[in-house]
């Protein structure tokens, strides 16, 4: 894929999360710029993107259920709470830092 | 959607959602919100007075490092004068707690606080990794979790603090109501969500291992913000499952609170206060406390009910949502007997009747899931080891025992026979004190 196709941005998980993506806090990730369906690439397709081709842990429901993002999960793109960004909705920007951070898992 | 300004300041670029209130705010009157509202907890419920030692009950998870974090900055900001340090529980869990514990130990210096880890070896003579080896992976939850009881209070009388805060937060308190609601259990309902809980000491000598007060100042706080909080101060906490318990953060109550929040972010706050409403119209909720305490209740008999495993010394939720699918799950099919009839004695207090019937059916009743029969309990010692108990020899001497019974055979029998020695004196021990008492 070449740079135009794709969007760079930062993925981040924490409290816990990364147990689920090789123990690897931080990907640098190229994001295709459209969706399956040519739409611009949103987060719901990201979380997808993440689920098929990034999460190597069978356990998907642990990250995602029913479509999107597990309860109890926060999802933070710039710092800001993904609801204040649209959710699902909001349209990853090139260089956009998003991250995921359980609240599920203890001490 | 544009950028929102912060509700309060107007100035600064919103962050946050809060979920009690939806109001939108930015990093630095979020810290700031969260840090006053914890204050108001603490003084609208007297928890501390002037010059007290308090002990933190540290895991180095989230709610403990926040709790640690604020009470400094509070103590700092308000003059509280308290003298704070932090009690670590080491349960001997190679590859879990060990690393945990190292996190603590950065708090500590972070903090300036003094640190005492404990270790159930050297409390009990028993690592849970010992445990497990003896009694399997199943049901070593019931022993990690009554160990885990005594331990902070143990560890608070050896450093002569008679206080012990804990990190519990909003989403715990609301689960243990459902949990109680679930089960029919409005006394322990009741119990749990106070505040403040105490043991009465069943002796006027000091140095005893029962006077300790505990309390919950996050109790208001949600697990939101908390880990908000943790984010944005950019704390240092450490976030892992039990390598004993590793589905217990998947718990029915918790998933259940967790989709209640993403539908109405207030229902979480919304059940806390429902809870302590219900907790009032319970007959007798007052008498908990054994008079040492005016709106506390006794703390043994509150956390006699959660047998379970924590994600993190404290908190109990990761047990206790194991308990509520486990108990799900017996309920469909009862099988394989040989664990429950150990839990299920311990379960009811003096109720031998109740006890062999349960122990008949072969039924899985998970400690603190059958109700127990009221709140009114006599509270005497443990004769073997002096603590707070409603039985003769409290549970963690029982279960000691029949840990120490097994242990020689560990050398010649071979595994699976094992476990059921073990298991089966326990359960006789059980037996044998709860004839006595009747």
């Amino acid at each position: 894929m070449s740079n135009d196709d794709t969007i760079p941005i930062t993925i981040e998980f924490s409290g816990g999360l990364e147990i689920l993506f090789s123990n690897q806090k931080k990907y640098n990730l190229p994001l295709p710029f459209k969706d399956e369906s040519g739409e611009p690439a949103n987060v719901a397709f990201l979380v997808r993107h993440l689920c098929d081709n990034v999460m190597e842990d069978p356990r998907k429901e642990l990250f995602v259920l029913d479509g999107t993002v597990r309860p109890g999960i926060l999802v933070l793109i710039n710092e800001a709470d993904w609801e204040l960004e649209g959710e699902d909705k909001y349209e990853v920007q090139k260089g956009d830092h998003i991250m995921f951070v359980s609240t599920l898992h203890g001490g | 959607m544009p950028p929102s300004p912060c509700a309060l300041c107007k100035v600064n670029r919103a962050l946050i959602l809060r979920p009690k209130d939806h109001s939108k705010l930015c990093k630095t009157c979020f810290i700031s919100v969260f840090e006053t509202e914890i204050h108001h907890t603490i003084t609208t419920n007297a928890l501390f007075h002037r010059g007290e030692k308090v002990a933190i009950g540290a895991s180095g998870g989230k709610d403990s490092t926040v709790l640690a974090s604020v009470l400094k900055t509070l103590n700092e900001r308000y003059d509280y004068s308290l003298d704070l340090i932090l009690l670590s529980i080491d349960e001997g869990i190679k590859g879990y707690r060990d690393d945990s514990l190292e996190t603590v130990k950065r708090n500590a210096e972070q903090y300036g606080m003094h640190l005492t880890i404990l270790g159930y070896d050297e409390l009990y003579g028993w690592t849970m990794d010992q445990v497990v080896e003896q009694v399997g992976k199943k049901g070593n939850c019931t022993y990690c979790g009554v160990f885990r009881r005594q331990a902070l209070d143990r560890g608070a009388s050896r450093l002569g603090v008679k206080h012990v805060v804990t990190g519990h937060n909003a989403d715990d308190v609301a689960e243990t109501v459902l949990m109680n609601l679930l089960r029919g259990d409005l006394p322990r309902l009741s119990r749990t969500t106070s505040i403040v809980t105490s043991t009465p000491s069943a002796s006027a000598d000091p140095a005893s291992d029962t006077n300790i007060k505990r309390s919950k100042p996050l109790k208001y706080a949600y697990e939101k913000e908390i880990v908000l909080y943790a984010h944005h101060k950019k704390l240092d906490y450490f976030s892992t499952e039990c390598i004993y318990s590793p589905e217990a953060f998947r718990g029915s109550a918790r998933a259940l609170i967790k989709n209640l929040e993403r539908v109405r972010p207030s229902a979480i706050l919304d059940v806390v206060r429902s809870g302590e409403d219900m907790a009032k119209l319970v007959p007798g909720s007052d008498e908990g406390c054994g008079g040492a305490c005016s709106k506390g209740v006794s703390a043994a008999e509150e956390e006699e009910g959660e047998g379970g495993c924590g994600s993190a010394q404290g908190r109990s939720t990761g047990g206790e949502m194991a308990s509520v699918e486990a108990q799900l799950r017996q309920n469909e099919a009862a099988v394989d007997g040989h664990l429950e009839t150990e839990i299920t004695t311990k379960t009811i207090n003096g109720s031998g009747k109740q006890q062999e019937a349960c122990a008949a059916n072969g039924k899985k009743a998970k400690k603190g899931i059958v109700p127990k029969k009221s709140s009114k309990q006599v509270m005497g010692q443990c004769k073997r080891c002096g603590y707070l108990s409603s039985q003769e020899i409290c549970k963690a001497c029982v279960l000691l025992e029949g840990l120490n019974k097994a242990r020689p055979r560990n050398h010649i029998e071979v595994g699976y026979e094992v476990q059921d020695v073990s298991l089966n004196s326990v359960r006789d021990e059980l037996d044998a004190t709860s004839i006595r008492r009747d």
